[in-house]
């Protein structure tokens, strides 16, 4: 693979992911004020000193934004490299066992997958203390029947081929066998639907933040912020619409690489149709 | 859908009798398992779960008493197994108990909720099924040209969009600056079929736009892996027109695939309505659920998460049967 092969959509989209991650981890330095700064009045309009207004306390927008775009990726990336190293690991293990091991964590993945993953969210978020280690456990739990489905059936089209039988023949352990011989071979569309799940995950966290069951107040996270600020909308002061941008704009991002993975990964097989 | 005249034959004989029947009857009773098995996830898996209602309902500072006061009240002493045959037993008789919170009963709120959050959904869909298929269809037509390319970069732009994005981006523009729609979307019982369609009209055009990037990139995806199909090569070697080719060739095998896709994405309306009733305060059973959570009262959380998974195993098994019925060769598994 070649730079030059990357379009630029892909590229854009990387672009947008990397000043988000910046933002981030620079966030004290860049942020013009603190976290829970109050500065001025609510819902003070834009202008020269505050770029997109105050919000429903009279805190800096951009301010929070950034600090936003912490709680945000920190929670979502946890939850997705959690989700995915569940699902993989899970699914391999299945697809290499077969027998009564696939049974049971297929059929299981099943009953999990039967309830939509935001009700379940829901149901599940009702009894558990209210945190931010149980709500990345949650959402890379519910995620990871999703990781885990496409894993066994790209696993075992890999599982069936020759040179695993040789592996097996040749006594390689499980271990051997998930690791160095069914992963090399599966990246290609893992590492799509890894951005796939990371995309979700930025909406899902925003989602629960927004029905007030993500992120608590005061810290700031995207999908809070529009919570906070919703109540404008009425008097038509758009505060709650920046950090909605902020939301969309990252999840366009994210998706318009997996695009790119996701054609690359098609164009690998040789496959006739573009779908 | 189930007739049970005939499952008084014995099972080998209906099996020969009626395939399509037995397979059908068959698809309906796993449903029936996987519901009943949903239901032991919800009810035990909360009990399984620390967290407390006696505990937060008090707060940190509640003496052991009062716990165990509350706990009594609420019938908690008593064995898990004892509590969940019962709750069953009363959920299946439409008894969904009483509110923790409120002390209200649980069902007379979902019955009025119920219908709100359907006649919702229900708009939606009747109204983005066949707009998604028609798109779809329009970007096959025109692949890799212009409209499709718009198509599919406006469907990717709306993928990315969180649903309440959505919902507040309509709400300022149509709401608030152009005064055309109503906010909040309330509806109660005495309005009109025409003052109500005119109060969900932004919450059903949000929920549109959600599930219409998704269905239309599905049904796209499901006519061109039709369309480079082997048979369909030939049918254009041979010199079928492309009209006769998709009507006679296309369509039936793009059919099922289809079906599922609309299923899939009624599916994925039933829990877009959650938050798209948030944000628009409509009388949702999505809007009591959340509100349920918010406050730990478990036994609305408990009859909202099985309504919805019932909802949502019923479309994924009708999405079964329909590809079933529409795809003979799925009636003989080799």
């Amino acid at each position: 693979m070649r730079l030059r092969d990357i379009p630029i959509t892909a590229w854009i989209g990387m672009a947008g992911i990397a000043i988000a991650f910046i933002f981030a981890i620079f966030a004290p330095w860049l942020a013009p004020y603190g976290e829970t700064q109050v500065v001025g009045d609510v819902w003070q309009l834009p202008d020269n000193q505050y770029i997109f207004g105050l919000d429903n306390l009279g805190r800096d927008i951009l301010s929070r934004l950034i600090y936003g775009a912490r709680t945000t990726l920190l929670v979502s990336s946890a939850a997705t490299v959690i989700s995915f190293s569940l699902g993989i690991i899970l699914s391999f293990t299945a697809a290499v066992s077969r027998g009564i091991i696939d049974t049971v964590f297929s059929r299981f993945n099943d009953l999990m997958m039967s309830i939509p993953t935001l009700i379940f969210a829901l149901v599940v978020l009702a009894v558990l203390p209210q945190n931010i280690v149980v709500l990345i456990l949650v959402m890379a739990i519910l995620d990871s029947t999703r990781v885990y489905r496409l894993g066994r059936a790209v696993a075992l089209d890999v599982a069936v081929m020759e040179f695993v039988e040789a592996a097996k023949l040749r006594g390689e352990g499980k271990l051997w066998i998930i690791f160095r011989e069914i992963l090399p071979n599966t990246l290609s569309p893992l590492l799509a639907e890894f951005g796939l799940r990371f995309a979700f995950s930025i909406l899902f966290l925003s989602t629960l933040s927004f029905l007030g069951l993500g992120i608590q107040p005061p810290a700031a996270d995207w999908g809070g912020m529009v919570k906070d600020n919703k109540d404008g909308i009425i008097f038509g002061i758009s505060a709650a619409l920046v950090p909605g941008t902020a939301i969309a704009v990252l999840a366009v991002c994210v998706n318009l690489v997996v695009d790119w993975l996701l054609k690359r990964t098609s164009s690998l097989k040789g496959g006739r149709g573009d779908a | 859908m189930t007739n049970p005249a005939p499952s008084i034959l014995p099972g080998l004989g209906l099996r020969q009798r009626f395939p399509l029947l037995a397979l059908i009857l068959e698809r309906f009773v796993l449903s029936l398992v996987l519901l009943f098995a949903v239901s032991i996830l919800i009810f035990g898996g909360l009990e399984a779960l620390p967290g407390d209602f006696a505990t937060t309902y008090l707060g940190q500072s509640a003496t052991p008493q009062a716990v165990a006061n509350i706990r009594q009240d609420l019938g908690l002493n008593r064995p898990v197994t004892t509590r969940y045959v019962e709750w069953l037993g009363n959920a299946v008789q439409g008894d969904f108990g009483t509110s923790w919170a409120s002390k209200n009963s649980v069902s007379e709120q979902i019955g009025k909720r119920l219908g709100n959050s359907l006649f919702l959904a229900g708009f939606a869909a009747v109204i983005s099924v066949p707009l998604a298929v028609g798109l779809g269809m329009l970007s096959v037509h025109f692949r890799n040209r212009l409209p499709d390319k718009i198509i599919n970069v406006i469907s990717l732009a709306a993928i990315s969009l969180p649903e309440f994005f959505i919902g507040y981006l309509l709400i300022l523009f149509f709401a608030v600056n152009l005064g055309m729609a109503t906010f909040p979307a309330t509806v109660y019982d005495s309005m009109g079929f025409g003052e109500r369609l005119k109060a969900i009209a932004l919450p059903t055009a949000t929920l549109v736009l959600v599930v219409l990037a998704h269905m239309m990139r599905m049904t796209r995806a499901a006519i061109l892996s039709v369309m480079s199909s082997a048979y369909m090569e030939t049918a254009e070697l041979k010199g079928l027109s492309a009209f006769r080719a998709i009507v006679k060739h296309a369509a039936p095998n793009a059919l099922a695939p289809i079906i599922n896709v609309i299923a899939l994405n009624l599916a994925y309306l039933v829990v877009g309505v959650v938050v798209v009733e948030v944000v628009f305060v409509y009388p949702g059973m999505g809007q009591y659920m959340v509100d349920a959570v918010t406050v730990r009262d478990m036994p609305v959380v408990q009859a909202c998460g099985l309504i919805f998974a019932a909802v949502y195993i019923f479309l994924n098994m009708t999405a079964d049967i329909l590809a079933i019925i529409a795809n003979p060769r799925l009636r003989h598994p080799r």
